[in-house]
């Protein structure tokens, strides 16, 4: 057991893959001479050598591409996108290309690649740097995705991404890098589509996501004094989805509060608002409610950006509305 | 640049290679207005000299990428014509189960690594393939074929200029028609070659051939996969040629002046190739047999696309994922 950092719990998480399969490779901007512009994939290349660690120009058509075509081609390779805005410029790659080619050529292609991506706000980084995408790649048919909260499960999805037969995006949170937590020695691997129950409740289920986790932590201690029991729910996965954990949650509390860094359209807690009023409406005791950004590109602003994203007080405003 | 023998036994194999691919097409075409083959195609008829000189100069390993006019590629890879038709019919027999149609036929045993519907995308796709190939050692080359049009698209620069500073081991093959879908490629351009003209921006030199003359685009083909091979780096080919039909289905091609559809017509590279044959002293009943071979080829996958059943509805939600299935949650 060692204090490790998210940002180095990434380069952890790779290694142990880099490690295990000979296979496994990466390529990404900046990510091999200079580690990463958030650091995260320090020592790799020095480790792992310069034909598996390779920087790339600023391409990431020819990034995303290069991943699909080495996946078709006995690789199993990780692909770092420095920040999820940029997923715009690669959308065709990601979305038409990757998702859809092993359905489209009836299972003769197999695509296993990982592709990496520093997602979310809280950063003041403005509207272009700053996005929660997750939600966009999870409307695609044919994309996994994942987006770990704390140093420990950055380790166990990478490691199940990288194993993972089908592409894998993973949403690492900028506002998380700096996260310590105490992370067990040795091999970590989790199944992707697992939710943890984070805090056990009674009285209500918060479904979070990344950095919205900790914010519903916080949320639920306050929650505590006022002497309500929440639930946290990490999703850690969005596809696939645990909803068995997420609706046997909230058969129990019979209140929903979904916490989101996303825009208010078509967030991910819609979709599981959604399953909840068909599948279990009758054990609910109130209405699902959602808790986002407003639907607004984020500002750079500290004062407007903290406004916008989910906050605990927000939280507990919206909970203690439901008691 | 090496001077490659031809062969009586290789232009018996090239010329093989362009009457099936050609009768195949115009067997496609008669069977869409027969609304047997469904949805749109995108017919390479008399851009078949391109696809029978570098199928046959790549080895059984080696990777063809193309695009939605990429039935020839495909075939000449090694893939069966009935299903090839199949799944432009949507048929069970159709290569990909009727999951792809006319614009994805795919057979990967055969090297044919699928074709590509988003102008340009399947070049950066050709280079991965090929960076893999260097990483496990194989000794394969990708080849990637795409339009004049494909050169106007983003996907086109970023791949180029990934391949070759990673010096990979991928040919590049500009199949320039002169039009881009409706328009005259010129008219889209600043410069006169599409490809050829841009390959000085990534350090690779500029390479034209007669897209109609078998022989002349196979020792193209054996020069730059071989370059390729030995760890010479990309290549990027220009072969001028011309589509005989429109740009798919919905396309009378109007937009082509008379004289120059009449003279791309008379430049045909079968015609042209046949009697090059006939003048070397190939008999005229050898190449009679190939064509009656071909025809029977195409006549007995169409009978097999005729007899076919559609595809099992139980198939609808299968293969989105490495397990078989579609599922998304437990």
């Amino acid at each position: 057991m060692a204090e490790l950092t998210y940002r180095h719990a990434v380069a952890r998480g790779i290694a142990q893959e880099m490690e295990r399969d000979p296979t496994v490779v990466m390529i990404g901007e900046d990510v091999a001479a200079a580690g990463g512009v958030f650091k995260t994939t320090e020592g790799l290349q020095a480790r792992f050598g310069p034909e598996r660690v390779r920087d790339t120009p600023i391409s990431e058509q020819a990034i995303t591409g290069a991943l699909m075509g080495a996946a078709m081609n006995g690789l199993r390779p990780i692909g770092e996108l420095m920040f999820s805005d940029f997923l715009m410029v690669c959308w065709d790659i990601v979305a038409n290309q990757i998702a859809k080619t092993r359905y489209m050529t009836g299972g003769q292609v197999s695509l296993p690649l990982v592709i990496r991506t520093a997602n979310g706000g809280g950063t003041r980084f403005g509207g272009q740097h700053s996005q929660s995408l997750e939600a966009m790649v999870m409307a695609i048919p044919g994309l996994k995705v994942v987006a770990p909260a704390n140093p420990r499960d950055v380790i166990g999805l990478m490691a199940a991404a990288v194993r993972d037969d089908d592409p894998v995006v993973v949403f690492e949170h900028k506002k998380l890098f700096a996260m310590k937590q105490d992370v067990p020695d040795g091999e970590i691997v989790d199944r992707l589509g697992v939710a943890t129950v984070v805090i056990p409740g009674s009285d209500v289920t918060i479904a979070a996501l990344a950095a919205m986790v900790p914010v519903a932590e916080e949320a639920a201690r306050r929650l505590k004094e006022s002497g309500v029991s929440a639930e946290v729910i990490d999703l850690r996965s969005l596809v696939p989805l645990d909803t068995q954990t997420l609706l046997g949650s909230v058969s129990r509390t019979g209140r929903l509060v979904t916490v989101e860094e996303n825009p208010r359209l078509c967030g991910w807690g819609a979709e599981v608002a959604s399953i909840v009023a068909e599948e279990i409406l009758w054990d609910l005791d109130g209405p699902v409610v959602r808790i986002t950004t407003p639907h607004i590109p984020l500002p750079s602003s500290a004062e407007l950006e903290d406004l916008a994203i989910p906050s605990p007080e927000r939280v507990v405003e919206a909970v203690l509305r439901l008691q | 640049m090496v001077t490659v023998v031809t062969t009586p036994d290789l232009r018996l194999t090239l010329y093989r290679g362009m009457v099936r691919a050609r009768y195949f097409e115009q067997r496609v075409y008669d069977l869409f207005l027969e609304g047997i083959v469904k949805g749109t195609t995108h017919l390479g008829l008399g851009q078949e000299a391109v696809a029978a000189g570098f199928a046959a100069a790549m080895h059984p390993g080696d990777m063809t990428f193309c695009t939605y006019r990429g039935h020839n590629h495909t075939l000449l890879r090694g893939a069966p014509m009935g299903a090839l038709i199949g799944e432009m019919a949507g048929r069970s027999i159709g290569i990909c189960g009727g999951k792809g149609g006319s614009m994805h036929l795919t057979d990967v045993p055969k090297g044919a690594m699928g074709s590509y519907a988003i102008v340009g995308a399947h070049l950066p796709i050709a280079a991965g393939a090929a960076w893999a190939a260097v990483v496990r050692k194989t000794g394969q080359v990708a080849v990637c074929f795409f339009g004049d049009g494909a050169t106007n698209i983003g996907a086109f620069h970023e791949a180029l200029n990934f391949a070759a500073i990673w010096r990979l081991p991928v040919v590049f093959v500009c199949e320039n028609n002169l039009y881009m879908e409706y328009t005259p490629i010129s008219a889209v351009i600043p410069v006169e070659h599409p490809a050829a003209d841009r390959a000085r921006s990534y350090g690779l030199p500029p390479l034209i051939v007669d897209g109609n003359d078998a022989d002349a685009v196979h020792a193209m083909a054996t020069d730059v996969i071989e370059l390729a091979r030995r760890g010479g780096g990309p290549s990027l080919v220009e072969a001028k040629t011309y589509r005989h039909k429109g740009h798919s289905r919905a396309d009378p091609g109007t937009y082509r002046p008379q004289h120059e559809v009449e003279a791309w017509l008379a430049y045909d590279p079968l015609r042209i190739y046949r009697d090059r044959l006939l003048e070397a002293g190939i008999a005229a009943s050898t190449l009679d047999q190939i064509e009656r071979e071909s025809m029977s080829e195409v006549d007995d996958a169409t009978e097999q696309v005729r007899n076919a059943s559609p595809p099992d509805p139980a198939t609808l939600e299968t293969d989105l994922w490495a397990d078989g299935g579609s599922s998304w949650r437990n």
